[in-house]
């Protein structure tokens, strides 16, 4: 169950992540051997079995609604790489 | 039903509406930050909605509950267990670059709506789902020539998304289902359905079959519709160009379009829609969400009277003809305002009222009911007047006018003004008597045959009495005068 | 009285309480520390100004009777968490700069404590290794060279991905130092370095403000010297989280308690699927001798079998990447971090993410994107999650007839740097005995017992039932006074 360049290069466009040419092929040669080793799974059989997707089997807790949060423009900017007038800025982009 | 006449047949348009309804709520879905509309860009954005490093998510129950509040109100099938999947894309208005939603275990299931349609037909429409979601922040484009702007205030905001089934059948049962559903979450207080702020924004997914067809065509899904009178503007022109394209023997190719406004026409978007690997799993920052039956009985037990059944009611109470009573009942605050003043009264004359000169005078002066110059009371004590034939109907207006004004109450109205209805026989006797000498070649033409001139003099003693006789009275004193 | 930087927790309390020393002077001999180790790469960011700044107050604390549970003690923080005002990078490129605005909860447990900190931990970037070399910051050396010939030009691995936090604790630069555990982050490390290392049941501690990597599984974890000064600031690092929607809402018990109590009636469970075919002897050799040493303790030692022990590793590199490569979505240069231009958006996000993750954090990120792509959802991560319940069930089975297991935490003892690095499934493979733990759910704690032939140290894992770590304590207590471990790395402070 091996994968082709091709597929990696539509699963970096998918994970924004641009891998140069010279990089492709060892890449989908370290890709296909991961998913090789991780397909041994098929041999558990789990037709009965529920998926476990967290182990804290409680239920989701509710919070109160009420605004206690916000109104800390600063914070939220003190990091940005770009802004101008209280907005994030990024390249332009055409719809 | 509309069709779409086409070269060689009929075609069936099939029309489904995705809407997306902003919550009401203080905050935001699992955030504290405001959700309120309009502050200054970010001012309303928490580490989590901005997705920082190590933030996590906890649910707001007020949003919980205005879902189920919704679903009740369409009768659907509330989950008692769903859960928070993560739909992964990238767009700079989505800080994770995953807007939580729920994907296979949505909160609310299949429902119905039904649709006040023209003449008063009604047709029931099949909700598939609803399902809670983030809203995405904000992405201007137009600020800057080489800048993208984003403000993430509307970033964590919660929505609700409900999906028809694909059953309408054309854009007037389109805008019959947006307007049915506004008003249903208006009485609800679940949204505020206010498309043109946003508030509340629906994704029309068209596709057209020949006319006996059962099989469903491709679909096109167009984006970009804010408000009723466009959604039925793009499915007009969306199903024609389905049609050329269909006749031409062409094949519709699925894809999603905008609504360009100034054009009037849909395009298809410009970024090659790739169709979008969502990848959608449980949300690992989330458990699931579980519901107490008897926290949703408790809810469904206070649910006020929904639109539809406020309809029957008011057919069934007050006499009203279905479309006064549809009229009546699009907003609650018009029903609860048409409740006040028929108390007590004539329905139908209230309904009139309320219908006719009331709702007129507030569009005029571009006001809402809560801000109405003339209270429920108030309305009803001019409605009193004229039942109790103080006043006839046409004065009865002059009064209104009069009150929008002043302010003043109706009585106190027409007593300063001497307005009451002249019933005093004497006082019409003679006002005939003045019309019949002033009028004396058409009373011969009258006795010669001309029946048509009994308006005439009807009329002409109604300006003379300055529109306060009596009509009833008039007209049988007129006879008894004119067979003289 | 011995080094100040030789002291454990427990022995600088009393120290500080008795007016031996002041925090101000534990501090200053930890800031000269943390200097000399400074070959080792195992801080990012040292933070001496802030650790003087705390040690004063520490003290003056003190004078008015005030002192914390950990008051005045030398801590090193692991770079994924994330500080206020300090920077915090997640030992990666793409947050060189990111300064937080923001106190992680947990840290600010560790500081209302009284807690000192002297610098940012380094580790594999976004907890994505075994050895501490997936970094730009590093690679992390070990303080351990070993007795082999050539050994003292080897450089070897502190382990990972909390290495910088475990070389920094065994070098005594720093009394203790937290860690996170998402496959076994802050115990294979212990045992490669020699010290104690824990990964606590999920939920007892709050994820908020931790740079997520994997959510179902991480959780906060430590490394001390000692099992006393784990159950100490174990406590005090624990409890609910409101604003951690997995957070458990139990109550936490003073850990310090299992301390030193007796191991005799403890049923010690052996998972017969860990002892594999062609086993390293020294690891297998270890493990014996920790049975035994429970066993002299007091302990009645029981067969238990984990039979879906060999699909954890599979079921682990599926789940973890998947949630991973959800989870670093958010790092695309528009709100913070790096930002590599582009000449558009998309290209701007594909440029930063390239220049900013390292070649193992772009193998799990499409793996994970892969595993959960349209067509293989079902056959990868739905069946991961289903032989993950799997994996649980076999440890509720086998907790039932014993109340821990024992079992090793690495199949070898500390590789080379360079080692292993040209396969990554070489690499995954490290984790074999840790990440069950994770998958399950349940605390984990791991012990140095002794060195191998090789002269480096190996520890033992004890596995216990949800929130029972008490008994965890309580064991690995035992094992810590029967294993008597006193060695020191040659390379110390």
């Amino acid at each position: 169950m091996s994968i082709d360049a091709k597929t990696v290069a539509k699963i970096a466009h998918l994970a924004r992540i641009k891998v140069p040419e010279a990089e492709h092929q060892q890449l989908t040669g370290e890709l296909g051997k991961i998913l090789d080793w991780i397909a041994q799974l098929n041999e558990v059989d789990t037709s009965k079995v529920e998926p476990l997707a967290n182990c804290n089997d409680e239920f989701l807790r509710w919070r109160e609604d009420k605004v206690t949060d916000g109104g800390k423009v600063d914070d939220i900017l003190a990091n940005a790489p770009a802004k101008t007038a209280g907005f994030f800025t990024v390249p332009k982009v055409i719809e | 039903m509309a069709t779409v006449t086409g070269r060689t047949c009929e075609w069936e348009m099939v029309i489904g509406l995705e809407v997306h309804a902003q919550i009401t709520s203080n905050a935001k879905l699992f955030s504290g930050a405001s959700a309120e509309f309009g502050a200054a860009p970010n001012a309303q954005v928490s580490l989590i909605d901005a997705a920082f490093p190590g933030m996590l998510p906890v649910i707001n129950g007020k949003c919980v509950e205005q879902a189920v509040r919704t679903g009740l109100g369409l009768k659907a099938q509330i989950n008692l267990i769903s859960v928070f999947d993560r739909k992964n894309y990238f767009y700079a208005d989505l800080p994770a670059g995953y807007q939580i939603s729920q994907y296979k275990q949505p909160i609310v299931g299949t429902g119905e709506i039904l649709l006040d349609l023209a003449d008063g037909e009604t047709r029931t429409i099949g909700i598939t789902r609803l399902h809670l979601e983030q809203d995405a922040g904000k992405s201007m484009h137009d600020q800057s020539p080489n800048e993208t702007y984003v403000d993430l205030n509307r970033a964590g905001v919660a929505l609700m998304e409900i999906v028809s089934e694909p059953d309408m059948r054309s854009g007037e049962e389109a805008g019959a289902y947006l307007k049915k559903l506004r008003a249903i979450m208006r009485y609800l207080g679940t949204c505020d359905g206010n498309m043109e702020e946003g508030s509340m924004r629906c994704d029309v997914n068209l596709s057209m079959r020949r006319m006996g067809e059962t099989t469903l065509g491709t679909r096109c899904e167009i984006k970009n519709v804010n408000s009723i009178r466009f959604v039925q503007q793009a499915i007009e022109y969306e199903s024609r160009r389905q049609v050329e394209v269909l006749e031409g023997g062409g094949k519709v190719a699925q894809e999603t379009r905008l609504w360009d406004t100034s054009k009037g026409e849909t395009r298809s978007m410009r970024s090659k829609e790739e169709a979008h690997d969502y990848r959608y799993f449980p949300d690992p920052d989330l458990l699931p969400l579980r519901l107490d039956a008897k926290w949703v009985d408790d809810i469904k037990k206070t649910l006020p009277e929904l639109p539809d059944d406020k309809k029957a009611r008011f057919i069934k109470e007050y006499g009203l003809k279905p479309y006064d009573a549809s009229v009546l009942v699009a907003e609650k605050a018009s029903a609860d305002f048409f409740e006040k003043v028929a108390k007590g009264r004539d329905g139908k004359l209230a309904a009139n009222w309320v219908t006719g000169e009331f709702f007129g005078a507030l569009n005029k002066l571009g006001l809402g009911i809560e801000n109405s110059p003339i209270s429920a009371d108030a309305l009803g004590g001019l409605v009193d007047l004229i039942s109790d034939s103080t006043i006839s109907g046409r004065i009865a207006k002059d009064v209104f006018e009069e009150m929008l004004a002043s302010s003043k109450p109706a009585a106190q109205i027409v007593e300063e003004k001497g307005l009451r209805k002249v019933t005093d026989t004497g006082a019409i006797e003679k006002a005939i008597d003045q019309i019949l000498a002033a009028n004396a070649d058409k009373v011969a033409e009258y006795k010669s045959g001309k029946d048509k001139l009994f308006g005439f003099f009807v009329g002409q003693v109604m300006k003379a009495t300055g529109g306060k006789a009596n009509p009833a009275m008039l007209n049988d004193l007129l006879k008894k005068k004119l067979a003289d | 009285m011995s080094k100040l930087t030789d002291l454990s927790i427990t022995e600088a309390l009393a120290g500080l309480a008795a007016k031996k020393f002041s925090a101000v002077e534990l501090a200053a001999a930890h800031i000269t520390a943390v200097e000399k180790t400074r070959p080792l790469k195992a801080l990012v960011t040292e933070t001496p100004e802030i650790a003087r700044k705390q040690a004063k107050e520490s003290d003056a604390r003190r004078a008015q009777g005030s002192a914390g549970a950990l008051d005045g003690i030398p801590f090193a923080i692991k770079d994924l968490f994330c500080t206020k005002g300090v920077r915090t990078t997640a030992s990666s490129k793409i947050l060189e700069n990111f300064v937080p605005t923001y106190e992680s909860t947990v840290t600010q447990k560790l500081f209302d404590a009284g807690i000192v900190m002297l610098g940012k931990a380094c580790n594999d970037e976004f907890g994505f290794g075994t050895a501490n070399v997936n970094t730009p910051y590093g690679p992390v050396i070990s303080p351990w060279s070993g007795t082999d010939p050539g050994a003292a030009n080897r450089k070897l691995v502190p382990g990972g991905s909390s290495g910088g936090s475990a070389a920094i604790v065994a070098a005594r630069a720093a009394m203790a130092a937290t860690g996170t555990d998402t496959g076994g982050s802050s115990r294979q490390p212990a045992s490669f370095t020699g010290i104690v290392g824990m990964k606590p049941t999920y939920g007892r501690c709050s994820r908020w403000g931790i740079i997520a990597f994997a959510s179902s599984l991480d959780q906060a974890g430590l490394l001390t010297r000692s099992v006393a000064d784990m159950a100490l600031t174990l406590r005090e690092m624990s409890g609910f989280d409101p604003k951690d929607s997995t957070s458990a809402d139990k109550p936490v018990p003073d850990f310090t308690q299992a301390i030193g109590q007796s191991a005799k009636g403890l049923r010690i469970g052996i998972p017969k699927e860990y002892r594999v075919a062609g086993m390293n002897a020294d690891i297998d050799g270890t493990w014996r001798k920790g049975e035994a040493m429970l066993k002299a303790a007091g302990a009645e030692i029981v067969e238990i079998s984990l039979p879906h022990t060999k699909y954890a590793l599979p079921v682990y590199y599926i789940i973890a990447p998947a949630e991973a490569s959800s989870n670093l979505a958010r790092y695309d240069g528009v709100r913070y971090g790096l930002r590599v231009p582009g000449e558009s958006l998309s290209d701007m996000y594909a440029n930063t993410r390239a220049a900013g993750f390292t070649k193992e954090a772009r193998r799990r990120i499409l793996v994970g994107t892969y595993v959960l792509s349209a067509g293989y959802y079902d056959a990868y991560y739905l069946k991961a999650q289903k032989v993950r319940r799997l994996i649980r069930n076999d440890f509720d089975e086998a907790l039932k007839k014993c109340d821990a297991l024992l079992a090793p935490i690495a199949p070898s003892t500390a590789f080379a740097i360079g080692e292993k690095q040209d396969d990554p499934v070489q690499m995954y493979l490290e984790d074999i005995y840790t990440v069950s733990l994770n998958l399950a759910g349940l605390p984990g704690i791991a012990v140095p017992v002794g060195l191998g032939s090789d002269g480096l140290p190996i520890g033992l894992q004890l596995i216990g039932r949800a929130f029972d770590e008490s008994t965890l304590f309580r064991a690995a207590s035992a094992l810590e006074k029967e294993a008597s471990f006193t060695h020191k790395p040659p390379f110390t402070a």
